[in-house]
């Protein structure tokens, strides 16, 4: 019967999980948004190049993303050098650098859905928008992002729900330590390290389970919505 | 009110080339078959459509002309556009859609204008209603509503009846004959529907494959014959001149058209059509017939295809009887020749 309940320890992941995921989310949500728009309103010669790139964490292994950010933004390099000496700031061993890895694996499913829903707006909206006299950010934020809500909104639940299950670039570059950057998986993993750890591992995976059921769901039933 | 319109582009094989220009506020009709150009046009009038070559200027300022470089963009341009699908933003009120571009006007109209413009549009009932439940009447209602609520220089009215079926045109036509009759502003009235022109226009462009082939008052145009426009038998402006033994007696310049009693006051406004169709003619003056108008007319014109098109002079309007050209043989007609034109229904439209 005790094998149902959680441990302290994993209640701290499950808690670390939701926080890193949604910080990891909010924080990249006004830069996709940014980078759906650009992609869907300007033309350029090489866009294809920088579609490419966005997407880019979508199929690279997860552990190359954190290889790579390690190499960016730990405290021995250039960057992460200047930002830790003159502001403090430290991405490696901290549950930020935790989120700024699942922000980054995460965006182009953010991107994409508010890409869709920007791209399957009627066009003849922001026209008639134009003869009432709205300028391109007044139509912007009055009419074409809320229009593009539910897809706005259902990105963001997708890439909560991906953004839970990321392992790779996590440990790679922030390490497994508990009640910082020990999140769902990499708490599955440490209890499948250890001897006995059975029982733990199936509540945390069920536990995973059922909350990546429950927000795809979410996120499908959103985009399936008609426009009110 | 004066508006300059010349335009010409080039849309692959199709070519633009139009010039016309009104003088005053009322519904200009752009008029033609579908692929004419008409949307283009008023596509350019509001800044929606730069074309290659134009000038476009509103009571002498420029709001586009290529020479010189000025284009203005649509945001500022200041015209009220109702699209032939309304574009009613789906994620706002009625209350909100009617307000949004007059939030955004440099000059707003107060807001006794705001309810008369609902008044006016029957749109209280609707207020707080979202788009997706409106009737396509209802939301072309809106689209007006909103369209003038921007304060604007000029009204453009893209086929707004065209999407709709019967009974909803029966419903949103008087709202249109009340704006055309209020509403101190040119409105560019695009349409392939004559009727609808005939009961609504002032004037009218005719366009066909991006030209302009005829333009005139509606109440000339349409009554000339071997023209662009299959002629209506006449489009009347006339007025209530008294109520006599349960009919309204109209005047017009030329004679008086009696119908059945009206419920206006002597001095209204009316506008009046006969169909072709619904003319006869009579070489002498026809005794004991039912019909309640019989007016000597001089014929001035024959024409048509396999059936005659008789134009007719009363005083200074003109009439098109469309009767078979074994009548024109057998009555002798030819211009010139007197005759009685016997008309056995007339259509009254609203005011003007």
């Amino acid at each position: 019967m005790r094998d149902f309940f959680l441990t302290p320890d994993e209640v701290q992941a499950l808690a670390l999980s939701l926080k890193v995921s949604s910080v990891a989310v909010f924080a990249a949500l006004p830069f996709a948004v940014a980078a759906a728009l650009f992609l869907t309103r300007v033309r350029f010669p090489g866009k294809t190049v920088v579609d490419a790139v966005i997407h880019l964490p979508l199929v690279l292994p997860p552990v190359a993303v954190g290889f790579l950010l390690l190499v960016l933004l730990g405290t021995r390099s250039g960057l992460g050098g200047w930002l830790y000496q003159a502001f403090g700031i430290r991405f490696v061993f901290s549950w930020t650098g935790a989120a700024l890895a699942c922000g980054l694996i995460t965006f182009p499913f953010q991107v994409r859905a508010i890409r869709l829903a920007l791209e399957g707006a009627d066009p003849g909206l922001d026209d008639a928008a134009r003869t009432l006299g709205a300028g391109w950010l007044d139509r912007l934020v009055n009419v074409s992002l809320p229009l593009a809500l539910p897809g706005i909104v259902a990105g963001v639940i997708t890439a909560f729900a991906a953004s839970l299950g990321e392992f790779g670039a996590i440990i790679t570059f922030v390490s497994n330590i508990p009640g910082e950057t020990r999140t769902l998986p990499l708490a599955i993993y440490t209890a499948l390290q250890t001897p006995g750890g059975e029982a733990e591992a199936a509540r945390l995976s069920l536990i995973s389970i059922g909350l990546a059921l429950s927000f795809m769901t979410l996120a499908e039933s959103l985009r399936r919505r008609p426009r009110a | 009110m004066s508006v300059e319109v010349e335009l010409r582009h080039r849309f692959g094989a199709f070519a633009l080339d139009v010039a016309f220009r009104t003088e005053r506020a009322g519904v200009t009709a752009l008029f033609g078959p579908s692929g004419a150009g008409k949307t283009s046009v008023i596509n350019a009038i509001a800044g929606l459509f730069k074309p290659r070559h134009g000038r476009i200027a509103v009571e002498g300022r420029a709001v586009l002309d290529t020479p010189s470089g000025i284009f203005v963009p649509a945001v500022a341009r200041r015209t009220g556009y109702v699209f032939q699908d309304a574009r009613l933003f789906p994620h706002m009120s009625v209350a909100d859609n009617l307000r949004f571009g007059w939030k955004r006007a440099e000059h707003r109209c107060a807001e006794a204008q705001i309810a008369h413009v609902i008044e006016m549009l029957g749109l209280r009932e609707l207020l707080e209603r979202r788009p997706l439940s409106l009737s396509g009447g209802e939301k072309g209602r809106v689209a007006i509503g909103r369209a003038l609520l921007s304060s604007p220089d000029i009204l453009l009215l893209d086929e707004p009846l065209a999407a709709l079926d019967a009974a909803r045109r029966a419903e949103i036509v008087p709202y249109l004959e009340r704006l055309r009759d209020q509403a101190r502003l040119p409105i560019f009235y695009v349409s392939h529907n004559v009727d609808e022109v005939a009961r609504l226009a002032d004037d009218i462009v005719m366009l066909r494959g991006g030209r302009v082939v005829a333009q005139g008052s509606v109440f000339d145009l349409l009554t000339r014959i071997n023209s662009e426009i299959e002629p209506v038998g006449a489009v009347l402006a006339t007025n209530v001149a008294e109520h006599r033994d349960g009919l309204t007696v109209l005047r017009f310049d030329g004679g008086e058209l009696y119908v059945p009693r009206l419920k206006r006051e002597s001095g209204a406004r009316v506008r009046v059509r006969i169909r072709a169709e619904e003319i006869m003619l009579a070489r002498e003056e026809p005794k004991a017939i039912s019909a309640n108008n019989v007016l000597p007319a001089t014929v001035t014109a024959i024409g048509g295809a396999a059936q005659a098109d008789v134009q007719l002079a009363i005083g200074r309007v003109h009439l098109v009887a469309r009767i078979t050209r074994a009548s024109v043989a057998r009555l002798e007609l030819q211009p010139g020749v007197g005759v009685f034109a016997v008309v056995k229904s007339v259509i009254v439209d609203s005011s003007q």
